[in-house]
């Protein structure tokens, strides 16, 4: 009796005793960083070398004004830009917000320069202590702005790369609804194939791009955790009510090929921004064959059911249509770290449709060890990556 | 995704791109007074002309190509519009047997100097200055150069004349540690304009970080029967040298960044300033200037006037032109000469004149005179 008495008083305690065990800590930090304010213990590391300084260029705009350029700083101190060069020549500037920058922020550079198009320029911002940062415009042309006519055009170019292909693969459905069970190890593999393909060429490209960003992202650390993040949020999501198959299985294969087609627009529209880009027809037709093995991928879970024909009209454009937004968004030039996240959360997206698709395959086995090694899946499983490196090298010069 | 990417950098079809609407607009035109740069910089709170105002004549040369903001002088210690015309000529006492000693003090200390606006430069300089102090002698005279380190460096000054070699500046011959003190000694002699710089090593960052500045021997008309009425306008001080308009222009450069590439070029150190800041040249009187080339990674500099042509002196040590009426010529490194001219028949107005290597121009090596009737 006495012991229900006692507890709430003990629980009240308890919480006390808790607080003091959070406020210790910070209490103790607060006397390390005051100390370290107020007598300097660290003035022998001072070398009188000057301070380190990063600026990294996240966004270049050229319009009939002169060029525009988002530079951040990653510097040790507050950077101060001094004067801006383009082409070896000081040009008169604007810098918004004027005044040095603190580390983490950015700031626009505007400079009236008669840029020539399709030709090439350099910028060369020179820093108050002399230290110079250098950004190549390797090919001039007016940046795309929002509601301009290229933005149509994007679309279908989207269309053409992104959806086209998903729907030429889903239109295959009929026809591979009468396949037998080594028919079907075949194409689950086909998909597994092709997403791990997906796999590795979205988590390469994120770590690229990862590289061209501010050093204070930690580009390559955060693309990791990023798909590791998107991987197991889906991996949850996914099993909440059991393991996905049939339709649900084909909407995650959808949902995880939608962005890394996203990140790709991103990419794809990114080039346009940074100078580039005609586009050939042969390249477009290449990018659509490679592509086609998605729709195929997406189609494999659904062979025994017999969805409503929305429903595959949904899966393309799921699948699909990040593309066009990608590129939309990709050519307003946005810095190289947000198309790493994108294609991060892609990586982490496909990785889980394949332990999905893989799963599935486990358990239509008799003996699972098995899975892959069955001969009909380890041919689908070269098919399928072959066929993606195959037709990458249709777009790969 | 990435290939895709590379492919489009890499294989540009422009017409097709242009079909495809990208280029709605074409290459631009920006008017040169679209734009002033930021008003300010730390340190310098000189607020730039805003963004409609029309700029001033002497900028309008320029357009948009020019550095943004103002430079220091006061923070710097000099003025680029004085360096022009700032000779140190010493102290001048008798030897017992009669000649003209002349006794100059040089002090070598490390100053960060502001080089263009807002750009520091940690230099090393003589008497706090870049370029150092412009000596100038007369033909003959006793030369006595006191010379004392203050620098965080070994350093010493090396003439371009004639004198023995333990006066020479070289290692072991002149050559001091810090806190050291040498007197240079010796005979002033050719005529002519000549230089001295450190001769430390590496010579390259000694010289580039600022340790030179000209050097001015007078002819002795005494001494040159056939020509002396040039040799009393060379001499400074004579009734017929006043009569001249005298600047001394040090093409200098800099490498702010330590890569062995100049970032900002200059005449006496300050990118821009005399386009910022005009010549004040009187029509009717010459003009003469002393010019050297002290850029260092650069094979040559040169020197162009616009509207106008000019005499030239190579090395001063001639009293007839080595080359005439020329509007252009180029110096290697230390390579150095008089160039003579005036604006007699021309009309008032700014003339230009810079580097014509367009890169060294287009990095700070322009200016302007600003030629007017009279002196008002």
């Amino acid at each position: 009796m006495t012991h229900t008495t006692t507890s709430p008083l003990r629980s009240r305690s308890s919480r006390w005793i808790s607080l003091l065990w959070i406020a210790l800590p910070l209490v103790v930090l607060g006397l390390a960083i005051g100390w370290l304010v107020s007598t300097d213990p660290l003035s022998s590391f001072r070398n009188g070398a000057p301070p380190v300084e990063n600026l990294t260029f996240e966004r270049t705009i050229l319009s009939p004004d002169g060029i525009r350029i988002l530079v951040r700083a990653g510097g040790s101190e507050p950077m101060t830009i001094a004067q801006v060069q383009v082409d070896d020549a000081y040009w008169q500037f604007t810098q918004n917000p004027s005044g040095p920058i603190t580390r983490g922020d950015t700031a626009w550079i505007a400079l009236p320069f008669p840029w020539v198009l399709g030709e090439a320029h350099a910028i060369n911002i020179v820093t108050n202590t002399g230290a110079t940062f250098a950004h190549e415009i390797a090919v001039a042309v007016p940046t795309p702005t929002r509601g301009s006519m290229s933005f149509a055009s994007q679309a279908v170019l989207g269309a053409f790369v992104g959806i086209l292909p998903v729907a030429i693969g889903l239109m295959f459905y009929p026809a591979l609804r009468g396949v037998g069970r080594g028919g079907m190890d075949f194409l689950l593999s086909l998909t597994v194939g092709l997403l791990a393909f997906l796999f590795v060429d979205a988590l390469d490209d994120a770590l690229e791009l990862a590289g061209e960003a501010a050093a204070l992202f930690q580009g390559p650390t955060m693309v990791v955790l990023a798909a590791t993040a998107s991987f197991l949020i889906l991996m949850a999501a996914g099993r909440r009510s059991g393991t996905p198959t049939g339709l649900a299985l084909a909407t995650f294969i959808a949902l995880g090929i939608g962005l890394h087609n996203f990140g790709e627009g991103l990419a794809i529209g990114a080039a346009f921004a940074s100078g580039a880009a005609g586009l050939g027809t042969f390249l477009v037709l290449g990018f659509t064959l490679h592509n086609i093995t998605e729709g195929i991928g997406i189609a494999a879970p659904i062979l025994k059911q017999r969805p409503p024909l929305w429903t595959f009209a949904a899966l393309a454009l799921l699948a699909g249509g990040p593309a066009v937004v990608g590129l939309w968004i990709g050519s307003l030039a946005y810095a190289p770290q947000w198309s790493a996240l994108a294609l991060a959360v892609g990586a982490g997206a496909i990785l889980q449709v394949i332990v999905e698709v893989v799963a599935m395959q486990r358990r239509r086995q008799i003996d699972g060890t098995r899975t892959l090694l069955a001969p009909a899946a380890m041919a689908g499983l070269a098919a399928g990556v072959g066929f993606m490196y195959v037709t990458a090298m249709l777009v790969k010069i | 995704m990435r290939e895709r990417k590379r492919w489009l950098e890499q294989r540009l079809d422009r017409r097709l791109l242009l079909a495809g609407g990208l280029a709605a607009a074409g290459g631009t035109v920006v008017a040169a007074n679209s734009a002033r740069g930021q008003s300010n910089h730390a340190g310098h709170g000189t607020a730039a002309p805003a963004a409609a105002q029309e700029p001033p004549t002497h900028l309008a040369a320029h357009g948009a190509m020019i550095t943004v903001g103002e430079v220091d002088d006061a923070r710097n210690g000099f003025d680029p519009a004085k360096l022009l015309s700032d000779w140190d000529t010493g102290t001048v006492s008798q030897q017992p047997d009669g000649r003209t000693l002349r006794t100059f003090e040089i002090t070598a200390e490390d100053k960060e100097i502001e080089i263009a606006p807002g750009i520091f430069f940690p230099a090393w300089t003589y008497n706090g200055r870049v370029p150092g102090p412009s000596l100038r002698a007369t033909e003959g005279e006793r030369l006595r150069i006191v010379f004392t380190n203050n620098g965080s460096h070994p350093h010493s000054m090396h003439f371009h004349g004639i004198h023995a070699a333990r006066m020479d500046g070289v290692p072991g011959a002149g050559l001091i540690a810090p806190g050291e003190k040498f007197v240079y000694e010796f005979d002033a002699k050719p005529f002519g304009y000549h230089l001295y710089h450190c001769h430390a090593l590496p010579l390259k960052r000694h010289i580039h970080k600022g340790m030179y500045g000209a050097f001015v021997i007078d002819p002795d008309p005494a001494l040159h029967p056939e020509h002396q009425d040039v040799a009393r306008s060379r001499l400074l001080g004579t009734t017929e040298n006043v009569g001249w308009q005298e600047f001394v222009m040090i093409m200098n450069a800099f490498d702010t960044n330590f890569d062995n590439e100049n970032e900002v070029y200059a005449v006496n150190t300050v990118a821009h300033a005399y386009a910022k800041k005009p010549i004040r040249i009187v029509k009717d009187k010459p003009v003469r200037i002393y010019l050297v080339n002290v850029v260092e990674f650069d094979p040559i500099n040169s020197f162009h006037l616009h509207a106008n042509f000019f005499d030239y002196y190579n090395q001063g040590t001639t009293l007839t032109p080595t080359l005439k009426t020329v509007d252009l010529i180029t110096q290697c490194q230390a390579e150095r000469g008089i160039l003579e001219f005036h604006f007699r028949d021309h009309e008032p107005g700014l003339y230009m004149f810079h580097a014509h290597q367009s890169e060294f121009t287009e990095l700070g090596w322009v200016g302007m005179f600003d030629v007017v009737e009279a002196v008002s």
